[in-house]
């Protein structure tokens, strides 16, 4: 079976800056991928370019069987996507954020209820369902972003750091349930994040990011063992690979960006 | 997944009133900025109109003057409303909300003029507000089913074309900031070069130039003509409805290729 995600020498520059360095990753069906790296190696600007937001300088990817560049409007039909920043709209209630998302991508009429009814129960959200959104603690606007970007039950989901801002609780409830998705749907998780600790308890395998380039590639495993010489922890295979630690990097706008997303959901 | 089959263009018209339907639900849960955009057009009908139809220094012809802006105040109304609507897009708090609608497979088209009807509709709430006004004034109004609708058309048609140039302005200067500062340029010389509270013909030649130039000049001629009785058009109103569609469509068109890099 093809990888659900093929990047091929994908490329972005912005001006004279390179944000990502031609890239060549693939993330096969039902895996929970995860692209780690500081801010500003280039994590989002590759979720923008696999996601269609932002078309790529050079090189291509095809997500879900489908070319990015060429079949832009196919790729969009098969994926899900839980931006950094909050994508739920605050002055609707959590239904209306599902409905309006039922009626976009086309779930016919008559199934649209039921589906909607499902989503809520799979996050937990079926009580707060006819609550407004602005009213909704940080770690519910994230579960609402997960029932509305599998509304449609895509191929793979995109998530740029889902848990950013929450509190430890709030993230295990959003893994487990980005977990029961892949175990339900077999849907491919593919998803950006600097915290070391969610990419060694639930990545399959994982990406390192640094700089714009790939600079490293496997399952926590294999990365771990390539070092060399007694066991290692994911933090020193980060160190090894993207020649810093984890936290350094990244500019005014990342750090801005980041925090806003905190304010919202904290 | 199921995907239906779906002529295009239905799909397209579907996809627009799904974004309309979801402005205006926003709006039945919160209609406070109703009323205080109804504060506007009070202000310049109740006093500006009655001060200058006192003075007798407008020379509006056969129609009083109190008459004559009423539907200026209303088209005045309408791009005001409209300008500032069509910059919710960057003053959406959640950018993540743009993006998720433009990884969706709606046609960007869709989004742009779904935004633009929404528009529309909130300022028919202007529209009931300024026939209230107007009767209150013993302004001379057109009652008949054909005046009303084509002042329903007008409204909708022109809050779509302002918000829609709004929207594209927000999406060239991307902060609220600098939109600010454009947005005040924006509207006030648009407003006053135009027909909306004094005739273009007491304008100096310059102005009138500019004045028919002026998208909104078209707006207020068909208003004009429309809400009152006893009015007759200047332009005619097929070249009103010709002007205000056109200038909406390429604006959408140019909207749609920009709405893209505020999910960047």
């Amino acid at each position: 079976m093809s990888p659900d995600v093929e990047i091929e020498t994908l490329t972005r520059r912005f001006g004279t800056f390179t944000a990502v360095d031609s890239i060549t990753l693939a993330a096969n069906a039902g895996e929970v991928f995860g692209l780690l790296g500081s801010n500003g190696a280039g994590k989002t600007t590759t979720i923008k370019m696999l996601t269609t937001l932002l078309p790529p300088s050079s090189g291509d990817a095809r997500v879900g069987g489908f070319s990015i560049t060429r079949q832009p409007v196919d790729v969009r039909r098969a994926i899900g996507y839980v931006p950094q920043a909050v994508s739920v709209d605050g002055s609707l209630t959590g239904y209306e954020n599902l409905l309006i998302f039922a009626k976009l991508y086309d779930i016919p009429h008559g199934e649209q209820e039921t589906r909607i009814r499902e989503q809520l129960k799979f996050v937990d959200l079926t009580a707060d369902a006819g609550r407004m959104v602005g009213q909704y603690s940080g770690g519910m606007v994230r579960r609402l972003e997960i029932a509305q970007a599998t509304l449609h039950r895509p191929r793979v989901l995109f998530l740029d750091e889902p848990t950013v801002g929450l509190d430890p609780i709030a993230r295990d409830a959003v893994w487990k349930h980005l977990i029961d998705l892949r175990t339900n749907y077999g849907t491919t998780l593919f998803l950006t994040t600097h915290y070391l600790e969610d990419a060694e308890s639930h990545c399959d395998r994982i990406a390192i990011m640094h700089m714009g380039k790939l600079a490293a590639l496997g399952s926590l495993k294999e990365l771990e063992a390539s070092l060399g010489g007694g066991s290692h922890t994911l933090d020193e295979v980060f160190v090894h690979y993207a020649g810093t630690t984890l936290d350094s990097g990244g500019s005014i706008r990342d750090v801005s960006a980041e925090r806003t997303t905190e304010q919202r959901l904290g | 997944m199921t995907i239906p089959f779906l002529h295009p263009l239905t799909g397209f018209v579907g996809k627009t009133f799904v974004i309309t339907e979801f402005e205006l639900r926003k709006l039945r849960h919160d209609f406070t900025e109703l009323v205080t955009r109804a504060l506007q057009p009070a202000l310049w009908l109740l006093i500006f109109g009655q001060v200058f139809a006192r003075s007798g220094m407008m020379h509006t012809g056969n129609i009083p003057y109190l008459d004559f802006i009423a539907p200026g105040i209303l088209a005045q109304s309408v791009l005001f409303v409209a300008i500032f609507y069509g910059i919710n897009v960057i003053w959406e708090r959640d950018l993540g909300i743009v993006q998720k609608f433009l990884v969706s497979p709606t046609p960007r088209a869709a989004l742009v003029l779904g935004k633009g009807f929404s528009a529309g509709i909130r300022t028919l709430s202007q529209a009931i507000v300024v026939y209230g006004l107007s009767l209150l004034l013993g302004v001379k109004l057109n009652w008949s089913p054909l005046a009303l609708l084509n002042v329903f058309v007008v409204v909708v048609l022109a809050a779509t074309l302002f918000s829609t140039f709004s929207l594209v302005i927000a999406c060239i200067v991307k902060t609220r900031e600098r939109f600010m500062g454009v947005g005040q340029v924006l509207t006030m010389p648009l407003f006053f070069a135009s027909n909306a509270i004094y005739p273009t013909t007491i304008m100096p030649g310059w102005l009138k130039v500019i004045s028919h130039l002026n998208p909104l000049t078209y707006v207020v001629d068909a208003l004009r003509t429309s809400m009152l009785t006893g009015s007759a058009s200047s332009f005619g109103m097929g070249l009103d409805y010709a002007v205000i569609l056109l200038t909406t469509i390429v604006l959408v068109f140019i909207g749609a290729r920009l709405y893209p890099q505020l999910g960047v």
